[in-house]
C-alpha cells in the first residue's frame, strides 16, 4: 500500500482555504495525467508564519468584530505557537487506492470527465493532530474552524464545566472544598469591543492565564484573541512573547481588565493569584487602543515590586 | 366545465388541510383557489428568510396566526459563517406588524433578533402567544422582559440555545401576577439567576404548565420547591446539579420526583453527580426522552438508570456511555426511535473513550423503531455500515461524524464508500444524511443514485474531484438543502448543473475549489438566484480563477437583499465587474 509522503509542517493555512502542497501536487500530477484546467500556481495557498509570507491575507481591517471571519485562524495560531512551540501537524496519509478507483473514464459519459477537465487534487492538508502528551491545554490545540460539528452552545458548556471532570464522588468533593465556602464563586463580566453581547465567567473556574484564555478563545470564537504577554519579571504565569510586537501588527486583540483600583490593566502581568483578587472585569478590545495601557503597568508592576 | 364551488364551500374544505405542501399545491390549481387558500392559510413556514420579502408573504397570507423563519445556513451552528452576515429578523417583525396584527405565534431559527423586534411584538400583536427562538442572537434579557410583560396570554415562551445579553434575572418578575396563562417556559440559555420566589410564584399560579426547562444558576433546592409546585410537568429541564450531596436533599430530591408522575421528557442535568441520579429513578419507567448530553457521568452510572428506562424513544447522550452502554441501551430500551451520541471531549487528543463504530452497531441491531441517528467517533468501519443498513432499513436520519477527517476504515484502510453506499441503497426513506471520514468520488455516484428522499445532505472533507458535485447534483431526486466544506472540486460540477440549483432550498459551499469566475458566470446565468460570495478579502481583486472562500447559493422570489455586508459579495453589488450588458433591475 504506497503512502503519501507524510510531511511534517507547522500548520498555519487559514483554515478557511484548503492548504494545498505544490510537492504533493505535482506528484498526483504526474500519475493522473490530467490536465490542469485551473491554474494550480496562482492559487497555491502556501504554509507560513503569519507575518512572513502573504502579510496581506491577516487583514486588520477584516479583524474588526463585524465582519471578521470565524476565526481568523492565522492569528490564532500565533497564540497556539506560542504557548507549545512543538504543535506539529502532519498530513494525513489518506490512501491512494480511493483516488487511484475513480479513474479518469469512471463517470456516466459525462462532460465533465470527456473533456478530461476533471480536475483531481490531492487531498488537502489536514491537521491531524499528533497523538502526544506535548499539549498542555486545549489552547494549544490549533483546530480546524467548526471541526468536529458541535455547537458553541455545546462547547462553552462543556468549556464552563471543565472542572468538573467524571469522577467519583471524592474527586469532586475535593474540588468542591476547594472552592468552598472561603472562597465563593467569582463572576465577572467579560465584554468584547463591539460585540453584541457580553458574557459572564466564573474566575474561579479557571488555574492559570492558559485555562482563561482558552475558555475565552472559545466563547469568543468568532474574534481573534491576542496573546498574554508578560513584561520581564512581573508576570510568572505570563508567556514570553513581547507584546510589543503583537501590539504594533495592529490587528491583535488583547484582553484588558479593571482592577480594584479602576485601573484598566493588561492581563497577563502579574501573577495569576494576584490577578483572581483583583479583577473586577474583562474586557477584549483592540490591541492598537491598549497601547496606552502599557506604561500604567509598568507603574504598577514597580510599585508592587 | 363550469362548475364552480362556493368560496364559502372551498373555505371549509380547505379547513380540513393542514399541510403546507397540500397548500401549496392547492394554491396552483387556478386564480380563485389561490386566493381562497390563501385568506384562509394560517400557518407560514419559509425555510429561508431571503427567499422571499416579508412584504409579500404579509400581504399574501393576511390571517396567518404562526410564522415560523429560518435565517442563517446551517453551517452557522459550527461557526462558518462570519458575523453580520444577517438574517435580520427586523424586516419581517415590521411588515407582520403592519399587516398581520392577529399573528400569535413566531419561531425563529437562527436568526438575529433585537430588542427592538421583541418590544415590536408585544407592542403590536394584541393575542400574541408563542415565542420560540432557536439559536438566535443579538437580543439581551430586557427585550425578554418587555415579552414578559406585555403578552397577555403568552403561552410559550422558549429560548433554545441562544446567545443573549444577559444583564441579569429580573426579566422574570416581569411576569405580572396576572399571568396564568404559561405552558411552556425555557430560559435554560441564560446565564443569570433569577429570583427563585419569583419562578415560585409563576410556576404556582400557571396551572397549564406541563414544560419547563431551567438555566443551570437553578439550585436544586430550587428545582425541588419548583418540582412539588408543578408535580403536573410533562418536559423538565433541570438546572445545575452541582452541589454537595447531602441526604436530607437527596430524600426530598426523589420525592419530588416520584410525585412528577407525567413526566416523560427530562434534560438539562448540568454537572450531575452520579449520586443523584437514583434520584431520577422513579420516573425513568415513563420517560420517552432523555437529554443527558451534559452529565459527565460514566457508564456503570448511565446503564443503571438507562435501563429503567423501557419507554425511551429519544436518547441524548455523550460518549461516555461507552459501547457497552450502548449495548445496554439496545436491550433495554427498545421503543426508541432517535439517538444522539456526542463527544465528550472534542479534541482528537483527549479521545480515549471506549466509544466505537460497535456502539452504534449494537443499538441499530437491537432497536427495530430506530430511525434517527447522529454519531460522534473517531473512526469507522465498512462493516459497521453495511450492518447497520442491513438491520435498520428504516432510518430516516443518519448523520455520522467521523471525527478525524480523511479517516478510512480502520480495519481494512479503504474508503467508507461501500458502507455509505450500503445506508444510500438500504434505507430508502432517508431524508437527511451527513457523511465523514475518507470517501472518494465513487461515494456520492451511489448517493446520488439511490438517496432519492434526502432532502439534506452534509459533507466535509471528502471526494476527489469535480465528479463528486456532479453525482449528487445530477442524481438525488429530492434534494434541497446541500452543504459542503474542504472538498476538492469547484466550478464545473457547478456550472453543469445550475438548473438543479433552482430545484433546491440552498447550496453551502466553503473551503471548496470554486473560483470567483464561476460564482460570476452563475450569478448571470441564473436571475432567480442569489450567489453570495462570503470571503474575507474582496474577490474582485483577485483573479478570476481564485478560489473563494464560501459561496451561499439560495433560490429567491425577492430579488437580491439589500442587507449585505461588506465581506459579502453579489453580482449586484459590483455589476460593472459582471458582464457589461447585464440589465440590474
Amino acid at each position: 500500500m504506497s503512502e503519501s509522503v507524510a510531511a511534517e509542517h507547522d500548520y498555519i493555512g487559514l483554515s478557511e482555504f484548503p492548504t494545498m502542497e505544490a510537492t504533493t501536487m505535482s506528484d498526483k500530477t504526474k500519475t493522473r495525467d490530467n490536465n490542469n484546467g485551473l491554474n494550480f500556481k496562482a492559487t497555491e495557498l502556501r504554509l507560513g508564519l503569519p507575518g512572513s509570507e502573504s502579510p496581506e491575507r491577516v487583514d486588520s481591517r477584516f479583524l474588526a468584530l463585524n465582519k471578521s471571519s470565524c476565526p481568523v485562524s492565522g492569528a490564532k495560531r500565533v497564540f497556539s505557537d506560542a504557548i507549545n512551540e512543538s504543535n506539529k501537524w502532519i498530513f494525513s496519509t489518506g490512501s491512494t487506492t480511493a483516488t487511484g478507483d475513480v479513474g479518469s473514464g469512471s463517470g456516466p459519459g459525462s462532460s465533465v470527465v470527456k473533456d478530461g477537465k476533471s480536475t483531481t487534487f490531492p487531498k488537502p492538508a489536514v491537521p491531524v493532530k499528533e497523538k502526544k502528551s506535548s499539549a498542555t491545554a486545549p489552547a494549544s490545540k490549533a483546530q480546524v474552524v467548526g471541526w468536529p460539528p458541535i455547537r458553541s452552545f455545546r462547547k462553552n458548556s462543556m468549556a464552563s464545566s471543565q472542572s468538573q471532570k467524571p469522577g467519583n464522588n471524592s474527586e469532586t468533593e475535593e474540588a468542591e472544598a476547594k472552592s468552598g465556602p472561603e472562597q465563593p464563586c467569582l463572576y465577572v463580566k467579560v465584554s468584547m469591543e463591539g460585540a453584541p453581547y457580553l458574557r459572564k465567567i466564573d474566575l474561579k473556574t479557571y488555574k492559570s492565564y492558559l485555562e482563561l484564555s482558552s475558555a475565552l478563545e472559545k466563547m469568543f470564537s468568532c474574534f481573534t484573541i491576542g496573546q498574554f504577554g508578560s513584561h520581564g519579571g512581573c508576570g510568572r504565569d505570563g508567556l514570553n512573547e513581547s507584546r510589543l510586537t503583537d501590539l504594533l501588527r495592529g490587528s491583535e486583540y488583547v484582553v484588558t481588565y479593571e482592577d480594584k483600583d479602576s485601573d484598566w490593566m493588561l492581563v497577563g502581568d502579574v501573577p495569576w493569584d494576584m490577578f483572581i483578587c483583583s479583577c473586577k472585569k474583562l474586557r477584549i478590545m483592540k490591541s492598537s487602543e491598549a497601547i496606552g495601557l502599557a506604561p500604567r503597568v509598568m507603574e504598577k508592576c514597580r510599585s508592587r515590586n | 366545465m363550469g362548475l364552480r364551488l362556493p368560496s364559502k364551500v372551498l373555505e371549509h374544505i380547505l379547513s380540513f388541510i393542514d399541510s403546507n405542501e397540500d397548500r401549496n399545491s392547492v394554491s396552483l390549481v387556478c386564480k380563485s383557489w389561490f386566493e381562497t387558500e390563501r385568506k384562509t392559510r394560517k400557518r407560514v413556514f419559509v425555510g429561508n428568510c431571503y427567499a422571499v420579502s416579508p412584504a409579500a408573504v404579509a400581504k399574501r397570507f393576511p390571517e396567518v396566526r404562526s410564522l415560523t423563519l429560518k435565517g442563517k445556513p446551517h453551517f452557522a451552528d459550527y461557526n462558518l459563517v462570519p458575523d453580520g452576515w444577517g438574517g435580520y429578523a427586523w424586516p419581517w417583525i415590521e411588515a407582520m406588524a403592519a399587516k398581520c396584527p392577529s399573528l400569535e405565534e413566531i419561531r425563529l431559527k437562527r436568526m438575529v433578533v433585537t430588542d427592538e423586534c421583541l418590544e415590536k411584538i408585544a407592542a403590536s400583536f394584541k393575542d400574541f402567544k408563542v415565542l420560540v427562538l432557536t439559536s438566535c442572537e443579538g437580543f439581551s434579557t430586557d427585550g425578554i422582559a418587555a415579552i414578559a410583560a406585555t403578552c397577555r396570554n403568552l403561552r410559550v415562551l422558549e429560548l433554545r440555545e441562544c446567545i443573549v445579553e444577559d444583564l441579569g434575572g429580573d426579566w422574570l418578575s416581569y411576569f405580572p401576577e396576572s399571568s396564568t396563562s404559561l405552558v411552556s417556559l425555557d430560559f435554560s440559555c441564560l446565564d443569570s439567576e433569577v429570583k427563585i420566589s419569583d419562578l415560585e410564584r409563576l410556576v404556582s399560579r400557571c396551572p397549564n404548565l406541563s414544560s419547563l426547562k431551567l438555566n443551570p444558576a437553578v439550585t436544586l433546592d430550587g428545582l425541588v420547591s419548583l418540582l412539588r409546585r408543578a408535580p403536573q410537568l410533562t418536559e423538565l429541564g433541570t438546572g445545575s446539579f452541582a452541589a454537595q450531596l447531602k441526604p436530607e436533599a437527596f430524600s426530598k430530591l426523589s420525592e419530588a420526583f416520584s410525585n412528577c408522575k407525567q413526566l416523560q421528557s427530562l434534560s438539562g442535568l448540568w454537572d450531575v453527580l452520579p449520586e443523584y441520579l437514583p434520584a431520577l429513578y422513579s420516573v425513568c419507567p415513563g420517560l420517552t426522552s432523555l437529554n443527558l448530553s451534559y452529565a459527565t457521568v460514566r457508564m456503570p452510572d448511565l446503564v443503571e438508570l438507562l435501563r429503567r428506562c423501557s419507554k425511551l424513544q429519544k436518547l441524548w447522550v455523550m460518549d461516555l456511555i461507552e459501547d457497552k452502554g450502548l449495548e445496554a441501551v439496545a436491550s433495554y430500551c427498545k421503543e426508541l426511535r432517535e439517538l444522539r451520541v456526542f463527544p465528550s471531549a472534542p479534541d482528537l487528543d483527549e479521545a480515549n473513550i471506549p466509544l466505537t463504530e460497535q456502539g452504534l452497531v449494537f443499538v441499530s441491531k437491537g432497536c427495530r423503531k430506530l430511525e434517527s441517528v447522529l454519531y460522534f467517533c473517531v473512526q469507522f468501519t465498512n462493516a459497521a455500515l453495511l450492518t447497520i443498513a442491513r438491520k435498520r432499513p428504516n432510518l430516516k436520519c443518519f448523520r455520522l461524524c467521523v471525527i478525524e477527517p480523511f479517516a478510512p476504515d480502520y480495519k481494512t484502510n479503504e474508503p467508507l464508500d461501500k458502507g455509505f453506499k450500503a445506508i444510500a441503497e438500504g434505507c430508502k426513506d432517508l431524508r437527511r444524511l451527513s457523511v465523514s471520514g475518507l470517501l472518494s468520488d465513487k461515494a456520492f455516484k451511489y448517493i446520488g443514485k439511490h438517496a432519492k428522499k434526502v432532502r439534506m445532505l452534509s459533507i466535509a472533507f471528502a471526494g476527489d474531484s469535480d465528479l463528486m458535485l456532479h453525482h449528487l447534483l445530477s442524481g438525488c431526486e429530492s434534494l434541497k438543502k446541500l452543504e459542503i466544506r474542504d472538498c476538492p472540486f469547484g466550478d464545473t460540477a457547478l456550472l453543469e448543473h445550475a438548473a438543479k440549483l433552482e430545484t433546491m432550498r440552498s447550496l453551502w459551499m466553503s473551503s471548496c475549489f470554486v473560483s470567483f469566475g464561476a460564482c460570476k458566470l452563475l450569478s448571470q446565468k441564473m436571475p432567480r438566484l442569489n450567489v453570495e460570495v462570503i470571503d474575507e478579502h474582496p474577490p474582485e481583486t483577485r483573479p478570476e480563477s481564485s478560489p473563494v472562500e464560501r459561496i451561499y447559493i439560495y433560490r429567491t422570489v425577492a430579488g437580491p437583499r439589500m442587507d449585505t455586508p461588506e465581506f459579502v459579495w453579489t453580482i449586484h453589488k459590483n455589476p460593472e465587474i459582471g458582464v457589461s450588458h447585464l440589465a440590474i433591475k
